[in-house]
């Protein structure tokens, strides 16, 4: 105790509530105006924005729909095979932490955390018991993880690899019209579901055509790498919707006429077309940042140039651009909004019908804040995330 | 890479590195070949099956639609050329307005990020964070559908000072009318800007001789301003008669009428790209490290010749590229007005193409021209990277 008061600061240095508001809010007379003023201007957009909230906004839309919103049109009696697809994801979400991350606190509080807090939206208690089971397939997955039994990397990783066909063939259906699992149509695919599954498969697929074609921009193949710039330059410099339209109207003429193209799987091509060419541009930031020297390490040791390129230059450029990737990912998730436009009912897609309800009129401030309000949880919880696990990682250190 | 081993006669030709790349070459762009053909005959089927063909002759006929906002004459007689260069320009307006607006409030934003003043530092840091997250699509729907059409009817129009009527049917603002004596003026304007720009270069080949540039920009503006204000006050009747907005009947009327689409994008679109460019701004600025503004000021310049010289000059370099890639961002997004409403370029093409059915023709046009002003676009920036470039010894 006689330390701790023996090495208090000064009087003059002390912590006091007012020296503190002098030095950071009113140390010289314009700045004290604008403290007052901006002071002035939080409590007008506060008192503004929680009146509306909890006197104005009639919320009932969003209860009343949340299943829409979540889900679309998908029949509520299938709903049970999407629980089994996020669950595989709780799963393998849990198992790569306790692998790659086993340190990481925040990954794992957001396991447990994130699922609690959405059971606190007004579900249905049998939604909520189900979404409580997201923690313990992540748990579970995160306890079979620190068990470090020999081979589990490799399962993991094959497991993340086939996430995305085994979601889509369960939310697909494989036996015909009856059966057990019938086959759902994607007209009916919507709401945060198809969001989520543009996002995944949007980054799934661009993933390795943009790293091809990075590859094939530094490549000292003149063709190959003017053909390259070419695709690169020429989607960069479009908006995304024209791509989004492209797709959704040229592609079904540029195939055979006895080939039909479902509008979603359209939408998922513009997307993965656009993407990939965002993606090249940054796998080729991190190649360039790749020493000479490894090149010429590798050709010493008798790698060849698929080799080199495969082993040493390529974990190490992915590695470089992994917090630059989840960003052009999220960015991802929110640009797949684009796909309303084009007529597909994705999150915001689902809006305009949920608010062509005679019941629900006129509620737009609502539904769209409601939205808004979904896509910036999980974009800030994802960018939160990336930066706790570059620190982690040690991503962009050696 | 390693060509230097292939020398001999005894590498096989089909180890050859040289050849193998030769080979490869002709097989990708026979694959590529391949396909593109592929593509485009089964589009020429296609097309045959409906009775089309390509080309562009469809642009001269008759649009039969009408635009709600259009810069240049327009009707629905016009041609779809014409329709589509209403679009254009509707575009480059929304662009150029969104462009200097976004360009003040994020500089705002940026120097706001970098206050001493706690308070201002953090809202600044919590509107980054805010619209960051924020899906842009959702944000220009909001505030269309949840701000602009939620605003009064215009017999209970809101007015703020200055007579601007925000009403749902658009917001009116003051605005000049062009008298008499405009064309004279325009003259009198198109003069000044010779004068500007020939006392720039005079100014600048003098900064270059002496070694001590002056303020070349501040001299242009106010020879320009002096011209333009002289002007005004020597003709016999002022060249714009300030018209208010009013109200008339069930609509507004005078003025300047700005529709709830073309507000609800340029809002929309100026705070999205602020957040962005205020992110610009604080990085350039804090990219020009103490020890130069310690060094300018040991040498004797005073604060403002500290900025302008030192700071200013060094933290450009680093903005400029970044914002002019959110510059083209933002161009590249007004393409979202076809969710509101508002008759940009791909709003109207999407109208030909259904009035039309020149899906491929349009597209292609589109793309073409969002591909032209990037291109422009990256023009510029390596000249002015060339430019400015750092002289290394």
């Amino acid at each position: 105790m006689s330390q701790a008061t023996d090495s208090l600061p000064p009087l003059t240095e002390r912590f006091t509530v007012l020296g503190w508001l002098r030095k950071n809010l009113f140390n010289t007379w314009p700045n004290s105006l604008l403290s007052v003023l901006a002071i002035l201007f939080v409590y007008w957009a506060g008192k503004g924005l929680l009146t509306w909230i909890f006197t104005v906004a009639e919320w009932n839309v969003v209860a009343v729909n949340l299943r829409l919103f979540m889900i679309g049109q998908y029949p509520a009696d299938q709903a049970w095979r999407l629980w089994i697809g996020m669950y595989f994801l709780a799963f393998l979400i849990g198992n790569s932490l306790a692998i790659w991350a086993p340190h990481s606190r925040a990954w794992t509080i957001s396991l447990f955390v994130l699922p609690i807090l959405l059971a606190i939206l007004p579900f249905s208690p049998i939604v909520r018991l189900e979404i409580l089971g997201f923690s313990l397939l992540g748990a579970i997955g995160w306890f079979l993880g620190r068990s470090q039994l020999s081979g589990l990397r490799r399962i993991v990783v094959i497991g993340w690899i086939i996430f995305l066909p085994v979601f889509v063939l369960l939310i697909h259906g494989l036996t015909g019209e009856n059966g057990s699992m019938p086959v759902v149509r994607t007209n009916v695919w919507g709401g945060l579901l198809l969001t989520f599954l543009l996002t995944v498969s949007g980054i799934f697929f661009s993933f390795p055509l943009g790293v091809l074609l990075a590859l094939g921009r530094r490549s000292n193949l003149p063709i190959v790498r003017w053909f390259s710039i070419g695709y690169i330059e020429l989607v960069r410099g479009v908006p995304l919707i024209t791509i989004l339209f492209m797709a959704q109207l040229m592609l079904p003429l540029f195939l055979p006429a006895n080939i039909t193209v479902d509008r979603v799987l359209r939408a998922m091509v513009g997307i993965i077309m656009f993407s990939a060419a965002y993606l090249a541009e940054n796998v080729r930031g991190g190649l360039q940042a790749i020493p000479k020297g490894q090149f010429e390490a590798a050709h010493a040791l008798g790698f060849g140039g698929a080799q080199t390129m495969l082993f040493i230059i390529l974990p190490q450029a992915l590695r470089l651009v992994i917090p630059i990737l989840v960003g052009q990912f999220i960015s991802l998730f929110k640009d797949t909004s684009l796909v309303a436009i084009v007529g597909l009912f994705d999150l915001l897609g689902i809006a305009k019908t949920v608010l062509a309800q005679p019941e629900f009129l006129g509620l737009q401030r609502e539904v769209y804040a409601f939205i808004s309000l979904i896509y910036w949880i999980l974009s800030y919880v994802m960018s939160y995330l990336s930066q706790r696990l570059e620190v982690t990682l040690g991503v962009g250190q050696r | 890479m390693n060509r230097e081993t292939t020398t001999g006669t005894s590498v096989p030709f089909y180890r050859d590195e040289r050849i193998l790349q030769v080979l490869g070459q002709i097989a990708f762009v026979l694959g590529v070949f391949l396909f593109g053909y592929f593509i485009f005959h089964n589009m020429l089927v296609g097309l045959q099956k409906q009775g089309m063909t390509l080309g562009v002759s469809f642009l001269k006929g008759t649009s039969g639609f009408d635009i709600g906002e259009t810069l240049v004459e327009y009707s629905r007689n016009a041609t779809y050329l014409r329709a589509y260069l209403v679009g254009l320009l509707n575009t480059l307006l929304l662009s150029a307005l969104g462009i200097v607006f976004a360009t003040v409030f994020g500089v705002i934003l940026g120097v706001a990020r970098l206050s001493t003043n706690l308070l201002i530092n953090r809202l600044a840091a919590f509107y980054l964070e805010v619209i960051r997250n924020l899906s842009l699509l959702v944000f220009l729907i909001f505030w269309y559908l949840g701000v602009f059409l939620k605003l009064p009817r215009v017999k209970q129009a809101i007015i703020w000072p200055g007579s601007i009527f925000l009403t749902n049917r658009g917001v009116g603002i003051p605005w000049g009318v062009p008298s008499g004596t405009f064309p004279t003026y325009r003259w009198i304007l198109f003069l000044g800007l010779i004068l500007t720009v020939g006392l720039g270069l005079v100014l600048n080949a003098r900064g270059k001789r002496t070694g001590r540039p002056p303020m070349t920009l501040l001299w242009m503006l106010v020879t320009f301003f002096a011209v333009a204000v002289v002007g005004w006050l020597i003709l016999p009747e002022s060249p714009l008669m300030l018209e208010l907005p009013y109200v008339k009947g069930l609509n507004l009327a005078g003025g300047k009428i700005l529709s709830p689409e073309f507000m609800a994008l340029l809002s929309g679109l100026v705070l999205y790209t602020a957040a962005f460019i205020g992110e610009v701004v604080r990085a350039g600025i804090q990219s020009v490290s103490r020890g130069q503004i310690e060094a300018a000021r040991a040498l004797g310049l005073n604060g403002f010749q500290t900025m302008r010289l030192v700071v200013f000059p060094q933290a450009l370099r680093v903005i400029i590229p970044p914002l002019t890639s959110q510059y083209l961002n933002l161009t590249k997004n007004s393409s979202l007005a076809v969710a509101v409403g508002f008759p940009d370029v791909f709003y109207v093409s999407n109208t030909i193409i259904n009035q039309s059915g020149r899906a491929v023709e349009m597209i292609t046009l589109v793309m073409l021209t969002y591909l032209t002003f990037s291109l422009v676009t990256s023009f510029f920036m390596n000249w002015y990277n060339q430019k400015i470039k750092l002289v290394e010894r």
